[in-house]
């Protein structure tokens, strides 16, 4: 049969867009500090002493929580994290 | 993309195409010899290359001049002029025969007419490889060429395309093929594919069909089974991500299930149906190849499941005593439908003494108790698959689906004491909120779903346990099979 040694590709066939990760900054103090809670159990706990911890050193903390954790953080959601801070951390479980 | 191949000339004169195995060719040959004697005469041969004998028959071998020049019948009489085909006829018609060719007293032992046979370039098992040869190509996907001394299979193993088991090789032809099963244009975008949000064609998911050992006529319940996974309420991007053991349960109904020869019988979520085994397998292979959705990565699964290969069965709505759950979420009765649940794997619920309603339902409800965790509630759905011999306890009584439900669900109500976080030794259940609640229910309203499929033998029920309901994970999405 013709054609069995030509297959199509299955994949998406996407090209993936390559970005340089920002340089870490040499001291949290003066900036923002986003703190994404994902909405697992206890994720709370471990932020909350983030929070005391980054505030500690100067830093300014805002607090920020998806809807659920079974989904992508809403593009707004992540829209105001990166024009609101400059440094962000996420608590990924329970 | 591969562009049509060049249409060969016929020559000046009379053309005539024919093929050995066709009796009607046999009986015009008196008259072909007599064409031959009084013009310039082309006989092109399908099958044969030395038939017909006396006329030095050109062979046709690929059937490229039969595919070309749209020849459906044999034997097809051209006249061409100036390299142009100016009249043609098909089968044996005297007149016809003598109108094309200008001779006449043609055939004057024949009958005045006779139909011909269907030609070999239009043969249903050689159509679709002879578009893919000869044709301009309507398919829009990269082409991968395989090496000689790689096998096909093997390759596809090493390519990461595969859930582990082998896959058929998506050759153009039998995309092509795979494509016939719906009236929807190869480009057609379909969905977007979580986990890297990739727009997946009707020719993505017919690709994963053909891999996955579908038949064209199963396209159309994995295209909609694409749609329904790839929506904001199915979620299956959080149902690949998770690290429990769930994947999409598809449940089909309606006539099309019969017709495609799905099984909601004996051992329907089980092995041996080709329907059932592989359009819940092409979901996964558009989730895997096309999403970017695979095991180690984003997948997170602690443990997994076998359903996480494919899981689809077909209730059986022609004797069912409670309808389907599609006309459960609002599908009219006798629409071809589809519920995808986002479930584990299956349990069995053993009861072979109850022959009272009430009795069948304390045991299937003490069963689906401990679904999970008998102190966590609320916060997970169910499908119960019921037998024939359960259903028949039921349907005896007079129980129809929503008494069914709720005589179940009148022994899935306990003390919020019994379930609180320590109760019982156990540091596992509800917050210490519910601690005071006189009585909390398994499952939400329209959390226990209803389906029936088995064989008549086993007073058994299937339960598949679901995963974060609601709008906290997934909820049930069911949909019209669109073809």
């Amino acid at each position: 049969m013709n054609g069995t040694r030509t297959i199509l590709d299955p994949t998406g066939e996407r090209t993936v867009a390559e970005r340089q990760r920002v340089a870490r900054p040499a001291s949290l103090d003066g900036l923002t500090v986003g703190l994404l809670d994902i909405s697992k159990p206890r994720g709370d706990v471990f932020l909350n002493r983030l929070e005391e911890r980054l505030v500690g050193i100067g830093a300014d903390v805002r607090r920020y929580r998806k809807p659920t954790f079974t989904k992508p953080a809403p593009v707004d959601l992540r829209h105001r994290i990166s024009v609101e801070c400059q440094v962000v951390i996420e608590a990924l479980a329970d | 993309m591969p562009t049509a191949s060049v249409r060969p000339p016929l020559p000046d004169g009379v053309v005539v195409i024919v093929k050995d195995e066709c009796a009607t060719c046999h009986a015009v040959v008196p008259v072909l010899e007599q064409l031959a004697a009084s013009s310039a005469l082309t006989v092109f041969t399908q099958d044969d290359p030395s038939f017909p004998e006396t006329l030095s028959p050109l062979h046709d071998a690929d059937l490229s001049v039969s595919w070309h020049h749209d020849v459906e019948t044999v034997p097809t009489v051209i006249r061409v002029e100036h390299g142009a085909e100016v009249a043609r006829t098909i089968g044996w018609h005297r007149a016809e025969w003598e109108h094309v060719t200008g001779v006449e007293g043609l055939g004057p032992e024949l009958a005045p007419m006779r139909p011909g046979c269907g030609s070999m370039s239009v043969d249903p098992d050689l159509a679709t490889e002879l578009a893919v040869r000869f044709g301009s190509s309507v398919l829009a996907s990269r082409r991968i060429d395989v090496a000689d001394a790689e096998d096909d299979i093997e390759m596809m193993f090493t390519r990461g395309w595969t859930d582990g088991l082998p896959v058929v090789p998506p050759t153009e032809t039998r995309v092509m093929q795979m494509l016939t099963g719906t009236s929807r244009a190869p480009s057609d975008v379909v969905a977007t594919v979580p986990p890297d949000l990739v727009d997946v064609t009707v020719e993505k998911v017919a690709i994963a069909a053909v891999m996955a050992g579908c038949r064209p006529e199963y396209l159309p319940w994995v295209l909609t089974a694409v749609e329904a996974a790839c929506t904001d309420e199915f979620n299956i991007h959080g149902l690949l991500a998770t690290t429990m053991p769930v994947g999409p349960v598809i449940v089909c109904s309606g006539p099309g299930t019969r017709a495609i020869g799905m099984n909601s019988g004996g051992n329907a979520l089980g092995q041996g149906n080709r329907a059932n085994s592989t359009i819940g397998r092409a979901l996964q292979l558009v989730i895997r190849n096309v999403g970017g959705g695979r095991p180690g990565e984003v997948d997170r699964s602690t443990h997994g499941s076998p359903g996480k290969i494919g899981f689809c069965f077909a209730e059986n709505d022609a004797e069912s005593p409670y309808g389907t759950l599609a006309t459960e979420h609002g599908v009219e009765p006798g629409v071809d439908a589809l519920t995808l649940f986002a479930g584990e794997g299956t349990r069995c619920v053993v009861d072979q003494l109850s022959r009272e309603p009430e009795s069948l339902a304390r045991s299937v409800a003490a069963a689906l108790q401990s679904m999970h965790h008998p102190k966590l509630i609320m916060v997970f759905d169910a499908i119960l698959v019921m037998g024939p011999e359960h259903a028949r306890v039921f349907a005896d009584a007079g129980w129809g689906r929503e008494e069914i439900i709720a005589g179940i669900s009148a022994h899935l109500n306990r003390p919020g004491s019994e379930l609180v976080r320590g109760a019982d030794g156990m540091a596992e259940g509800v917050p210490e909120a519910f601690a005071d609640a006189p009585s909390l229910p398994k499952f939400r309203p329209g959390g226990l779903m209803l389906t029936f499929a088995g064989n008549g033998t086993g007073l058994f029920s299937e339960m598949i346990g679901g995963w974060a309901n609601g709008d906290v994970g997934s909820t049930p999405v069911t949909r019209a099979v669109s073809y």
